[in-house]
């Protein structure tokens, strides 16, 4: 192997085996900050001599194993300080690993739970809302998706001083506020995992709208979210919500491919080309959803979006759309999660299922809530509405205001097309 | 970066039934990728005695029942993965043959829905 081929290997191990080394010394150091950087010592020794003795054949026990040893000899080198007791305490833990370490490959199977437990510890404590929202993404990328700083800078648009500023100081956050190495229980459970979902899905969309020209880094986003997901799926499969989260992302990537134009303007979902949808995606979505429904209860918020999305996924033309179902699911996401789009959307699922009237009344119930007061999907999907009732004048002058409210030159085209259309007295502009 | 991962056999050399401990082995292994978030989809090809052959050419099709006549470049069993990249494809590779305990393996990029498909000129 040449040196550029055993450094990109070494990547390639890393990325796979980075997060389970990191939660397993956060278990046995109970520091999440301290563990990372005992991981990337052993990275570090890995770069130095993988490539002349090449690479072990258990990549993983062999980075865990230096991790220990360089554990310890932090140790010793701080034994000085004050808890000396607590630290000698800790060390006698430590070389107790070690000796069990002649072992691991008989009990690696017996570990592998333990790995799980290990690894959604580090979820919650990197998801954890002491920390800010930034904060939050940037530590999940980097101690559980592998991404190296300078990856989550490119991928955020941000300086790399930005990002590395971030996670150091989060790693400071979580020692001072005494955050502990565990799994919530409880009702604590439920807010906590509700943060850690938030992170993953703040993650892909992050990537969902990256655009043409963007660094590759920015729509590759969406893969380490959907990763992130389908692990936690395997961590707490008992949480419903966790499958609806993935099957939503499952199934809004899968029609990243017909989302786009060739000159890169938006194309709304119906009028998507059914056919570049990748139905690879599309069916493991709907089975992450039917695992979130078999496990019982009301559906959660990303359960009742995947829900939805699923109602769309499975109509081969939009015809087939089944639009009442829609529209009861969101009326539930209103009673679950109300908000201004949430009601937006749902005006528009019952304006497709029972005429335009019946989205008319819910829209204008809207215009005046202020947190839409320079949303542009309002006035065009009200403009879309009266012009479907043959209220061309209003209708016009919705499109009109909804042409100068966008930021998307495309989309300004299309809602002043449409406007123009209004003013012929015409419901759609000419083909 | 979707990756289809396939290993290449003689299907005219039959394959001894694996032992109870490489099943085992090989279903922690299925577990351990699915648990990270790698495993797409996976399947096995039935023998190739009961494969065909269609061929379009001059306007007329022909179909021929199988084996091929290469029959040492088969395809056994594949597994779709989503990794970060080629080399990590590589490795899973790795992991997969040495529960397998030999073998080929041979890796080929997928385009999916998030590759940006070639532009025209």
């Amino acid at each position: 192997m040449t040196a550029p081929d055993t450094h990109r290997a070494i990547e390639a191990v890393w990325r796979i085996e980075s997060a389970k080394l990191i939660a397993g010394l956060a278990r046995i150091v109970r520091d999440v900050g301290l563990a990372e950087d005992l991981a990337q010592d052993a990275l570090v020794i890995a770069l130095e001599q993988w490539p002349e003795t090449g690479i072990p054949n258990n990549p993983g026990a062999w980075l865990m194993a230096t991790a220990k040893h360089r554990a310890i000899d932090r140790i010793r080198r701080n034994v000085a300080l004050e808890h000396k007791v607590e630290v000698l305490g800790r060390e006698i833990e430590i070389q107790q690993e070690l000796a069990e370490a002649d072992f691991e490959a008989a009990l690696d199977a017996a570990i592998a739970d333990d790995v799980g437990d290990d690894l959604l510890r580090l979820i919650f404590t990197a998801c954890h809302p002491v920390l800010s929202t930034e904060a939050r993404v940037a530590l999940t990328l980097r101690l559980l998706g592998g991404l190296t700083t300078e990856e989550i800078a490119r991928a955020f648009l941000v300086p790399e001083p930005t990002v590395a500023q971030r996670i150091v100081r989060a790693k400071r956050t979580l020692a001072e506020a005494r955050v502990p190495f565990e799994v919530p229980r409880g009702a604590e459970r439920t807010a906590r995992l509700s943060s850690v979902l938030e992170v993953i899905y703040l993650i892909f969309n992050e990537g969902y709208s990256a655009t043409a020209g963007d660094d590759w880094m920015r729509p590759a986003l969406c893969e380490d979210a959907l990763r992130l997901g389908r692990i936690l799926a395997e961590l707490a499969p008992q949480e419903a919500e966790v499958h609806g989260l993935v099957a939503l992302m499952e199934i809004q990537a899968s029609r990243m491919r017909a989302r786009v134009g060739p000159s890169g303007e938006p194309i709304l979902l119906l009028n998507q080309n059914r056919a570049r949808w990748d139905q690879l995606l599309i069916r493991r979505g709907l089975a992450a959803l039917e695992r979130a429904e078999k496990l019982g209860g009301a559906l959660g918020p990303y359960a009742l979006q995947a829900a939805i999305a699923a109602c769309h996924a499975r109509a081969r033309t939009p015809e087939e759309t089944d639009w009442a179902r829609i529209a009861a699911l969101y009326d539930a996401l209103a009673q679950l999660a109300p908000s201004p789009v949430v009601e937006l959307n749902r005006a528009v699922a019952f304006s497709m299922a029972y005429g335009p009237a019946a989205g008319l009344e819910l829209v204008d119930a809207l215009t005046s809530e202020p947190s839409l007061k320079n949303y542009h999907l309002l006035p065009s999907v009200r403009g879309d509405l009266l012009a479907k009732l043959g209220r061309f004048d209003e209708a016009r002058a919705e499109f009109d205001r909804a042409a100068s409210l966008t930021r998307n030159a495309r989309e300004r085209e299309l809602l002043l097309e449409r406007a123009a259309a209004c003013a012929r007295g015409s419901a759609l502009p000419p083909r | 970066m979707r990756f289809l991962m396939y290993t290449i056999g003689d299907d005219s050399v039959p394959i001894p039934p694996p032992s109870p401990e490489l099943m085992a082995e090989m279903g922690r292994f299925m577990d351990e990728a699915t648990k990270a978030g790698v495993l797409l989809a996976t399947g096995a090809m039935a023998p190739s005695a009961q494969g065909v052959t269609v061929w379009f050419s001059d306007g007329k099709f022909t179909v021929t029942d199988g084996p091929y006549a290469e029959t040492k470049e088969l395809i056994g069993g594949w597994a779709l993965v989503q990794v970060a990249s080629k080399a990590e494809a590589i490795d899973w590779a790795k992991r997969f043959l040495r529960i397998v305990g030999r073998g080929e393996s041979r890796i080929r990029q997928v385009f999916g829905p998030e590759d940006v498909e070639p532009k025209r000129a």
